[in-house]
């Protein structure tokens, strides 16, 4: 393990090379573009096929195009762009196709703002897609490298999430494991796919007889996929001897009271919890929903603060509205704050967050 | 669930008919214009003269139309 | 000969661009790796749990088909996969809602072979108007009480050329071995190709189905619509421009039933004005790849 220090975005590039992609298709967006433009400047080396599109809906597309011929295909985009990928994500996850996609989080239109939040990627939870959210650039990297690995094997994209700028942009020391060691963590295997000796059509119209039943076996895939998410996870661990989290990270969870958040902000969280004053316990899978592991973090606990970086208008934060209802299911019932914060890049501080644990009900900071 | 499917179509569409082509076997130059025309694939030239698959055939005409020696008439389907 | 495309398919009796599509695989042979668009064609070959194709075939939306193309040529080449990839899409998807999808595989210089079946409206969703739609023309969104379409017919084979692709040709259903041996040249080069085909749709166009090739036969003779290719940048007349009068194309046709007396004279001016022009670009000798 060598760790070098390296920008973010520029080590997930290095990942998705080593990865072995057959094609490469992006089109730039802030702050996202660091990424395909290190991969366009490394293609030399890797000789993976770089496709310089002319829009993100193409460069998904052809993503998933490149995927239905057989081959390894990755894409990265933020906010506007992954908004105009929305229709091919739906396409892409019911024709069950594998891809990963990298989507550097950003606010969204309007009015304009380069700066992160999550509402690109939380506005597309209903895609289908398997959905990581990482904390930081190392586990942007893992998860990047673990994702060829399951989407191969449940046929279902995936999206992993990193903050546009706090950590695409951040700058810190990374180990970018070799490409022989990915090579053989993530070999590619054979799949069904287009082939002019055994003909195929994939992507059909279906009637009302059969619609539903294929979108409950894709519900019910996704919902399966959790198991092939953790062993990967531990697989990857076992191989690069670092640990990994594959769908919650419990930090200090032994008091009365746990903040619930992702990404950055659940780590900049574990400072609050440094001095005692609650445990933090961070999603990482957000899609499929981790419903067992947020069950049992938050048995016996008194007060749930939620921090995140979206919401749904006229209704309130994803994740608040997703844990409350999980909360309703498995019969507890904590104090719960439910905090929008941080859109448009606004500052979230420790202070910001000491203050949160005093709100209640819901409330915006 | 597979994600695509074989190539396969069980759907006779001969029952879309309301006009259906009749051969005159003894006009026929086996050309091949009809089966060139025909978006159905529902006409061929077996030993040099025109047969029609009645059991694709959409009843469209074209062939009829486009029969260099008319040697297809176009007859109402429950002649 | 294994069938490359599956009898039952469920396009409508003497549906033009299915007799296109015909022409097109038997062309072009089984090593090919169709991507359809959304449409006419796709709707009336893909219903699960059955396929008219006898060829790989890929169906994603509709506006995207020329990326979705790229991806899968791009796969091919890294893979060292055989097969020629053909997209398969109506006026709609290429001309209109997936018009910046093509024009960037254009200008990338995809290795595809584009086939588009212009049937001169959004044929699937009810014959509304499209960017082929002609002059005149009544069609779901622009009906006779308006007169029809007010704008002329965009030009996707000329669009082609002012990207420089290597090969761009209009053909059509009632000149088959022209079509067919348009795309067999088209299928022996490499980089971006388009074959652009006029396809009669009976229900637009508002025509009896026996008249379907007969109609696409008059479009050619009366030079609203014409055979040409631009190879390598040169443009080249595949036959002589038609000079019959529009007016026995136009009355075949229920979709220009309601023409006063005046658009029929400004469709006969244009149609003239046609041949003239053609000659003169092929007269001199202008090489598209050169000079954009």
């Amino acid at each position: 393990m060598t760790e070098k220090i390296m920008e973010g975005s520029i080590a997930v590039a290095h990942a998705v090379a080593r990865c072995s992609p057959d094609v490469v298709a992006a089109f730039p967006i802030t702050p996202s573009t660091h990424i395909p433009q290190e991969l366009s400047r490394i293609q030399p080396e890797y000789g993976f096929e770089f496709v310089p599109v002319e829009a993100e809906f193409s460069a998904i597309s052809a993503v998933f195009g490149a995927s239905a011929a057989g081959g390894r295909a990755f894409t990265a985009t933020s906010s506007q762009g992954l908004l105009l990928m929305h229709e091919v994500l739906f396409a892409a996850s019911g024709t069950r196709l594998p891809m990963v996609m990298v989507v550097a989080n950003r606010a969204i239109s309007a009015p304009l703002s380069i700066w992160n939040d999550w509402q690109d990627s939380i506005s597309q939870r209903d895609a289908g897609w398997i959905q990581l959210y990482c904390k930081n650039s190392q586990e942007t990297v893992d998860a990047t490298i673990q994702a060829f690995k399951i989407t191969e094997e449940a046929r279902i994209p995936v999206m992993v999430c990193f903050d546009g700028f706090y950590l695409t942009h951040e700058i810190s020391p990374i180990d970018v494991p070799e490409k022989k060691e990915i090579d053989a963590y993530a070999p590619k295997g054979k799949r069904d796919s287009l082939d002019v000796g055994d003909p195929k059509s994939f992507g059909c119209y279906a009637t009302p007889a059969y619609y539903q039943d294929m979108k409950k076996e894709q519900d019910d895939a996704l919902f399966a996929s959790a198991g092939i998410i953790e062993k990967h996870a531990g697989k990857f661990a076992e191989k690069f001897g670092r640990p990994q989290f594959a769908f919650i990270e419990e930090y200090k969870n032994d008091k009365d009271a746990a903040i619930i958040s992702m990404g950055s902000l659940a780590e900049e969280a574990e400072l609050v919890a440094d001095e005692g004053l609650a445990g933090v316990v961070r999603v990482k899978c957000f899609r499929p929903f981790p419903r067992d592991a947020l069950k049992k973090a938050l048995q016996g606990k008194k007060r749930v603060v939620i921090l995140e970086k979206d919401v749904s208008f006229g209704f309130g934060g994803a994740l608040a509205t997703e844990v409350k209802s999980l909360l309703f299911e498995a019969g507890l019932a904590p104090e719960v704050t439910s905090i929008i914060c941080g859109l448009g890049g606004k500052d979230v501080s420790v202070k910001n967050i000491k203050e949160a644990l005093q709100e209640k009900g819901s409330a915006w900071m | 669930m597979q994600n695509y499917v074989k190539p396969k179509c069980t759907n006779k569409t001969g029952s879309w008919r309301s006009q259906k082509p009749v051969v005159n076997k003894e006009k026929c130059i086996g050309c091949g214009t009809c089966e060139r025309s025909c978006p159905d694939m529902a006409v061929k030239v077996v030993d040099g003269k025109a047969v029609v698959d009645y059991d694709y055939c959409k009843g469209c005409g074209i062939c009829a139309n486009e029969c260099p020696v008319k040697c297809i008439q176009m007859k109402p389907e429950k002649e | 000969m294994t069938e490359l495309f599956l009898k039952g398919h469920r396009a409508c009796a003497g549906c033009g661009s299915v007799l296109a599509l015909r022409y097109v695989l038997e062309a072009l042979g089984k090593d090919v790796i169709v991507v359809n668009a959304t449409g006419c064609m796709e709707i009336i070959s893909s219903q699960y749990p059955e396929s008219n194709w006898g060829v790989p075939y890929v169906h994603c939306l509709f506006e995207n088909t020329a990326s979705v193309a790229t991806g899968v040529s791009r796969a091919l080449k890294h893979l060292d996969k055989e097969g020629t990839v053909v997209v398969i899409g109506g006026d709609g998807a290429s001309y209109d809602i997936g018009f910046g999808a093509v024009s960037g595989a254009m200008e990338r210089n995809e290795d595809i072979l584009y086939v588009c079946y212009d049937n001169e409206a959004y044929a699937n969703t009810g014959l509304q108007r499209s960017g082929a739609t002609p002059f005149g023309s009544a069609t779901t969104t622009t009906p006779s009480e308006m007169g029809g379409k007010g704008e002329w017919k965009k030009n996707l084979t000329f669009i082609a050329a002012a990207h420089a692709v290597p090969y761009a040709a209009a053909a059509s259903v009632a000149f088959l071995p022209d079509l067919q041996a348009k795309l067999k040249k088209a299928k022996q080069k490499k980089g971006f190709r388009l074959v652009n085909v006029h396809a009669p749709c009976t229900v637009g166009w508002k025509i009896n189905p026996v008249k379907a090739v007969e109609v696409a036969r008059k479009a050619v003779e009366c030079g609203l619509w014409n055979l040409f290719e631009i190879d390598d940048g040169k443009f080249k007349l595949s036959r002589p421009v038609g000079e019959a009068p529009v007016a026995e194309y136009l009355k075949m046709q229920g979709r220009f039933k309601h023409l006063t007396p005046k658009q029929v004279e400004t469709i006969e001016e244009h149609a003239r004005s046609v041949k003239p022009e053609l000659e003169k670009l092929e007269k001199a000798n202008v090489n598209f790849q050169r000079f954009l």
